[in-house]
Formats: structure tokens, sequence, C-alpha cells
């Protein structure tokens, strides 16, 4: 494994969350957790391969690390190993520092003792999220120091020295990446590890305790910290300017955008001084203000929010620097909306500056292209739970829904989504539409995210008599984002065995009386259930549990069993086209003579369609060996 | 080799994109070249696109501009047009001729074009080099080594920064070692494919 084994001053190719946690092995971590969430994923997926790898060479795992039940408790787990005076690590996506935003924000006031590096991975474009929130607020909001990298190799050289500073200011530090900076590549070269300590020890101190008298002490601290950040910004590394000619032109920016900007100067062939900032809360003033002085026309580039910009006019009004014209958003050159590329910024440049932009037209296609949107796999245990809930209920049923494969169930045929806001929302929303109107509800969430967020509400439900129906779609694994393990599965993330909750278990336990487990792949069992679920007065739980056919796959593969394929008998076939029309299985397609047929590499040998098919025209007809 | 090398790779989740290009990324650092891969991933895995960029030499943003590929190269002809407007004239676009046809289709009624129309529009834009990648790595031994087989017929264009058997080295090591001689076959194939098009 090259990221463990590869020789000091080696250079190896690294996802830039790799490097992440490259860096925080050579800064000697001895603590990491996470929730899982694109695009952070591979920095804890990167610790669960290591360990697993160290511990398959007969080697010494030097940390410990888990997938955590949520982000609150990933941060929080951490913040006691930083309390016991051990290195820490929490990674996460930009919507999981919502999760933990309570423990957070009164973190800083008590501050870090062992270095610990907050991971926040934000999301423009919204390529894999429910919404493009700007987490450097969180660093303003919270007052914490934070680093940004623009490449992989920046984004190792900051853990490490995230680390060493958040030691030197008690404080933690957040590490902000955005997608084109987790999910790009690039040469990074290795360097020694340190030994992490361990175990630790926690002593006790009364101002650890955030009763009002204590936090009221605290806050003062935490302002007095950020001005020694503040110093220590000033004078980093990672603050520097690019260029040395004596352009009146002025580009500030920071992370990806960082190098959008060079890229477009290049294209343009204009000659400006570059003010990279990597070090971006707080952001070195002084810094800030020589360069805003030297330079008559400032352009910030920043994806989202004007957060530098803002920044930089405060600082131009404070020190009363008027000459000086600061282009951003509010010119309105640059959006606060989506990511960034080096078309967009060639052609604000060639705005501002008044120059011809270069860059060809867009080609339009003129064919239409089908578009290509994912899809849950064929087989999926989710299609069933849905196609045979769905034979059954009344169509004005509202369906509340969450985050995770079964989202997909948005999409024709299968159209099992209304309403969503964040993990964990599809029960407190039943719960309320159960109140708010006389509609009936079944919301669906994954097992994962049963586990994360679901609780509370479900509490509630009982507490209440909330009359809905809450389904959990137990496919035994947090699928979308990577196949993690979570509380209900029965190994941990350093592939430890683990002990394995039921939700069934849990939901008795909270209390709900009405609870039905069902294998989704007998859909006549599946439709009974959610029946009988409906009819019931009060909350009802429905556990439709039946593995992801993905980990069904790899463990056929294991045990050496082969895949069923099935096919379509065409003479028995009477193209009522059902399977396609309302099941929706990906393995099916119409021929050129509208004839009905299973593409066999694409099945997944699930065999659910063959209940579907009201002919028995479904079949199988071989097993191949995987 | 130019001063900046823009490749797309792209196709559809599951056809090995990311793989391939991260090979590309992976011998240019072993032969001390500047690179930068980028790809998009989660929702992608689920059978959508998955387009990557590898960007070496003298480079600063991941991302490309438009018109400036050097080469595209393709898993499935409809993603090769899809990015057209990535090409320029002297843009390659290497493509595998065999259509995936999007599930969805079948739903929502949409059109998946003649595959003819997609390679007469890619021919007016850019230089077109097409060859049957599935069957070529069918023949190696298995379909699975359909990337390889690209990137094979990507070596043939004697653009990238490194020599072909260093590509081809980095391949078989970062793969089990019983895969060496598939790899190595589908690898060959895919640069013949593309060699006997040039004579030809
Ligand atoms: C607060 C928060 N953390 C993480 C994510 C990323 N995420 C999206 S879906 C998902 C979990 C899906 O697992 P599960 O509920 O079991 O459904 P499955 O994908 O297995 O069907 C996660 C972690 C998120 N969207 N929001
Ligand atoms: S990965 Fe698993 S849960 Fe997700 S769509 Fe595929 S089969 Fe369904
Ligand atoms: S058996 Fe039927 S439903 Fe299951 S994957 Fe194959 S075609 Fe799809």
């Amino acid at each position: 494994m090259e990221i463990v084994e590869a020789k000091t001053g080696k250079k190896i190719l690294l996802l830039g969350n790799e490097a992440i946690t490259r860096g925080a092995l050579e800064a000697g971590v001895d603590f990491a957790t996470t929730y899982p969430g694109t695009p952070s994923s591979e920095i804890a997926d990167t610790f669960s391969a290591v360990a697993k790898y160290l511990k398959k060479e007969g080697k010494d795992v030097p940390f410990y690390f888990e997938y955590s039940t949520n982000e609150k408790v990933a941060l929080e787990v951490a913040a006691a190993a930083s309390f016991s005076g051990l290195r820490a690590l929490t990674c996460m996506k930009h919507v999981g520092l919502n999760v933990a935003s309570d423990a957070f924000m009164t973190y800083m006031y008590v501050g870090c003792k062992g270095g610990h590096v907050i991971v926040t991975a934000d999301d423009p474009s919204c390529h894999s999220s429910q919404n493009e929130q700007d987490n450097r607020y969180y660093a303003l909001f919270g007052s914490a120091p934070m680093l940004e990298p623009s490449t992989p190799q920046e984004a190792k050289d900051m853990t490490v020295k995230a680390f060493d500073l958040s030691e030197k200011l008690k404080l933690p530090f957040l590490l902000r990446t955005t997608t084109r900076v987790s999910h790009v590549r690039g040469p990074v070269k290795i360097k020694d590890s340190r030994k992490p300590k361990g175990k630790g020890f926690f002593e006790k101190d009364p101002m650890l305790v955030t009763i009002p008298e204590v936090a009221r002490k605290r806050h003062p601290v935490l302002i007095k910290k950020m001005e020694d950040a503040l110093k220590l910004s000033e004078n980093s590394e990672f603050n520097i300017v690019i260029g040395k000619s004596d352009s009146e032109i002025g580009v500030v920016a920071s992370g990806v955008s960082v190098l959008h900007a060079l890229e477009a100067l290049d294209i343009l062939g204009l000659e400006a001084d570059v003010l990279k900032l990597g070090f971006t809360n707080p952001l070195p003033k002084e810094m800030c203000k020589n360069f805003l002085r030297k330079h008559k026309t400032v352009v910030v580039v920043e994806e989202l929010e004007p957060i530098i910009e803002n920044q930089l006019k405060e600082i131009a009004f404070d020190a009363g620097i008027n000459d000086v014209k600061i282009y951003g958003k509010t010119s309105g050159h640059f959006s606060r909306l989506y990511e960034y590329n080096p078309d967009i910024v060639v052609e604000q440049f060639a705005k501002i500056f008044n120059l011809k932009n270069p860059l060809p037209d867009t080609k339009e296609n003129p064919l239409s292209l089908p578009s290509r949107p994912p899809v849950m796999c064929p087989g999926c245990p989710h299609r069933a739970s849905y196609y045979a809930m769905k034979k059954v209920v009344p169509k004005d049923v509202v369906y509340p829904t969450d985050i995770g494969c079964y989202t997909l169930g948005k999409a024709p045929p299968l159209e099992v989504a209304d309403v969503l806001l964040c993990m964990g929302s599809n029960a407190g929303i039943a719960n309320g539409l159960s109140k708010a109107t006389d509609q009936k509800i079944i919301s669906f969430m994954g097992d994962s995210t049963f586990f994360h967020a679901a609780l509370p509400a479900i509490v509630d439900a009982v507490h209440h008599n909330h009359d809905c129906v809450i389904t959990v779609l137990d496919n035994r694994t947090t699928a979308m984002t990577g196949h993690q393990p979570h509380p209900g599965t029965s190994f941990d993330g350093m592939g430890n065995p683990a002990k394995a909750l039921l939700v069934e278990d849990v939901v008795r336990g909270l209390g709900v009386e009405h609870v039905e487990v069902v294998d989704p792949k007998n859909l006549k069992e599946t439709s009974e259930a959610f029946k009988r679920a409906l009819e019931f007065k009060g909350p009802s739980v429905v556990v439709s549990k039946s593995p992801c056919i993905l980990l069904e796959l790899h463990d056929k593969k294991e045990r050496g069993e082969p895949l069923d394929i099935y096919q379509i008998d065409q003479d028995a076939c009477k193209r009522c086209n059902i399977c396609i029309s309302r099941f929706g299985c990906p393995a099916f397609y119409f021929a050129e003579d509208k004839s009905v047929h299973i593409n066999e590499e694409l099945c997944n040998g699930c065999g659910v369609c063959v209940q579907v098919c009201p002919f028995n025209a479904i079949k199988k007809v071989k097993e191949v060996t995987l | 080799m130019k001063e900046k090398l823009n490749i797309i790779v792209t196709g559809v989740g599951g056809q090995g994109v990311i793989t391939a290009a991260t090979l590309l990324g992976k011998t240019a650092v072993a032969s001390n070249v500047n690179v930068l891969v980028s790809e998009v991933h989660g929702m992608a895995q689920r059978g959508g696109v998955v387009d990557c960029t590898v960007r070496m030499g003298n480079v600063h943003s991941p991302l490309l501009t438009r018109g400036s590929a050097d080469v595209i190269l393709s898993s499935e002809p409809v993603e090769a047009l899809r990015q057209l407007d990535k090409v320029n004239d002297e843009t390659v676009v290497i493509t595998d001729v065999n259509p995936v046809i999007p599930s969805t289709v079948a739903v929502t009624g949409e059109k998946y074009p003649k595959i003819e129309e997609v390679f007469k529009e890619l021919k007016k834009h850019c230089k077109l080099v097409t060859l049957d990648a599935h069957a070529l790595a069918e023949q190696a031994g298995s379909v699975l080594t359909k990337n390889v087989v690209l990137l094979g017929a990507l070596s043939a264009l004697d653009i990238l920064p490194f020599p072909k058997d260093l590509l081809l080295d980095t391949i078989i090591k970062s793969f089990p070692e019983k895969y060496a001689s598939v790899n190595k076959k589908a690898f060959e194939l895919g640069r013949e494919a593309v060699l006997s098009q040039r004579e030809a």
C-alpha cells in the first residue's frame, strides 16, 4: 500500500483527500473520526484501508479510527482525545458541520489540548449534496482558524501544519476543501512520520465545564487566541504573493480559485500580482492592507460567498485606502453560485480589463443527447420495496424521503419522493404532515440515516402518537457514500468485529408498537406489511431488510457462488411493459421492434422481476461465475 | 512534448474511466512530469456520466477551458460527443464504438442518436479515431480491460510525455500479478488498432 509504504522523499500521486490522511499520519495522528459524506469520504476511507492493511501485515495500527454515528458524535469523540492530549482529526462534508455545529461552537470556547484538525469538504455546484453552503462562514461564526489548500501537496502540508498550530494555540483548526481540491489527484512528496502518543491522560480542569460562569471567562480567551492566530496568519508560508511584476493589477484568491486565476492570467497574457491566501481565517490583515495599497485594481476570485471580498473592503475602509477599485461579486462580475472554472475567470478578467476573450465560443451540440442520470442499480432492494409499497397504497399518499441511494426513487417510474431537507428529515416531516393534514404519510430513510439522525423524530412520533408510517430501508450499509459500516453492521471501520444494533430492536425500544420486518425481495409479503402499517392508527415502522445488491455480489464472489441470470420468454411476454413502466430495473430495454429484453450484462440476478411479471414470462436462464 | 497536455477521459460509471485517468497520472508522476487529475464522484457511480481531466506539464488549474482538449479518450460514443465544447480542429477523439444506451430512455422516451450521426458530428469538429475496444478487451481475455485497450490506443498517438512502456509498466504494477498478461495484451491490441488505422 503505497500511501503507507512510500519512502521519504518519494513523490506519489495522491487524491487531495488521501493527501490529508497522509498528512495526518505524518503528523502522528492518534485519533480519527468521521461520518462519511461526499466529497470528504476518501479521507476516512483511507484511514480505514490503512488500518486493515497494517493489521493484515501483522503490524500495529498506530491510530484509532471510527465511523461515528453522526458528525456531532464524531467531533465529540475526537475532542475527548484532544482533551486527553492526543492528536485528532475529524472529517465530514460541509453539511456534516451543521450536525456537529452545537459541539463545534462551544468547543472553540473550551479549546483543545492535543492538536485537532476538523476537515470540512464543501461542494460548490452541489455535485453530490443538498446545498452548496459556504462553510468558511463557520470559521467566522465560531472563531476557528482556517487553512484552505489548493492542491494535493498543499492539502498534506497544511494538515501537518494545522496539527502544530492547533497545539500551539490550543484551538481546533478548520481545514476547508472543496470538491475540486478533495477530488483532484496530483504529485505529493512523502515525508517522515512523527510517532503517535497512543494513550493520553485526561487531567481534570474546571475550565472544561462550560457553565455560564466558565463560558463568560472562555469567550475572551477565544478572542485572545484569535489575535495570536492573526500573527500566525501574517507570517504564514501559506499566504504569499505570486509574481514580481510592478503591475497595478492585483488578484486575491484562495483554494482552487487560485489555480483558475493563474490559468486565466496565462491565457490572457495579463501581468498581475496574485495574493494567494491559504491561511484564510483570520485573514492576514497587514498583508492584505499592503497589497491593497500597492495595486490600483484588485480582483477577488473566490467561489460562493464574498467572504474575502467583504473583509478586504473592511480593511481598505479602516485603513483609509480609497484609491483602489475592488472587483468581485458586489461589482457584478463573479457569481455567488456554483463552482468556478478557468473559462469563467477568463471571461470576467477580460470584461474587467477590457480585453478580448480569446476562448472560442461555446459549441452547441447539434444532436440532442440523451441524459444519463444516476439510477438505482439493477437488483437494488430499494426498488423492490418501493414497487411493493406502491402496489397497495392509495395514489395520494405523501412520501417524505431522505438522503441515500433510495433518493433516486424520485425518478420515474417509481416517483416515491415528495419532500427532503436533510439527513433524518423524513421522520420529522412525516410527523408534522400527519398533524397538519389529513393525508396518508409514508416516509423513507436508509439504515445509516436511521442511526445518524432519525431517532429523536421517532421518539417524537411515539410520544405524540403521530399517525404515519416510517420506513427504514435496511440495506445493511451506507451505500451512497461508498459502503461504509454503521452501528447496524457487525464490523467497524478498522475491520474489527462490532456489536450490530438491529433497527427493529431500537424502534421497539423507543416504544413503537407496530413494527413490521420484511424482506423486500418477497413482494407480496412486503405489500401486505405496508397495508397493515398504513391501517394502524399511530406511528408504525416498516423495516425493509435486504442487503445492497453490490454487497451481495461481493459476498457471492467470495463464497464462489454463481450469479443467476434472468431473461424474458418472448412467447410468454404479452408486452404489458409493467417491468419497465412501473418497476424500471435498468437491465430491461426495448428492442427496435418494441419487444422487451433483459441486458444480461446488467442483470444482477435478484429475481424480483419474476414476481413483477403477471404472465410468468421472466425466467432464470443460466448461472454465471463471478 | 507540448508545454501542456490536456486529456479528457470520459465514459459511463463502471467502465474504468477513473482508473484510466489515475494510471495516466501515476505514470506522469513516475516520470517526474507535473500532473493534475480531476474527477467527478458520488452520484456518478450509479450508471451516470463519469468524466476526468488529466492535465500535464506547465498547468495550474485542474480543469481545462473550452476548445483546449488535445485528446478525448472515451469509452462511449455519445459521451465523446458530449465533450464537443472542449475540442478544437486539432483535437484527437478516440472512442469505443459501442453505445451504452441509458436505461432511462425506456422510461423517459429520450432518443439515443444514430451512431453514424454521432461520428459525423465529431468528424466535423476534430480528428476522430474509433475502435471496438469492447471486442479487443474480450479478445485480450476480459471485457474489464476496455480501459486498458483505450490507454493502449492513446499511447499510439505519440503525444504522451513518457514512453509507452512506462505506461504499460504502471498499468501492470497497479493490478494483481495474475492480470499482467491480459492487461499487456489489451494494451497492445488497443495500440495496434490505432497504428494500423494510421498506416491505412
Ligand atoms: C449531514 C450529512 N452527512 C452526510 C451526508 C452524506 N450522505 C448522503 S447519503 C448518506 C447515507 C446513506 O446511507 P443510508 O441511509 O444507509 O442509505 P443507502 O445509501 O445505503 O441506501 C450519507 C452519509 C449528508 N448528505 N448529510
Ligand atoms: S449501491 Fe446498493 S443500495 Fe445503492 S442503488 Fe446500488 S444496489 Fe441500491
Ligand atoms: S433479476 Fe430482474 S430485476 Fe433483478 S437485476 Fe435481473 S433483470 Fe433486474
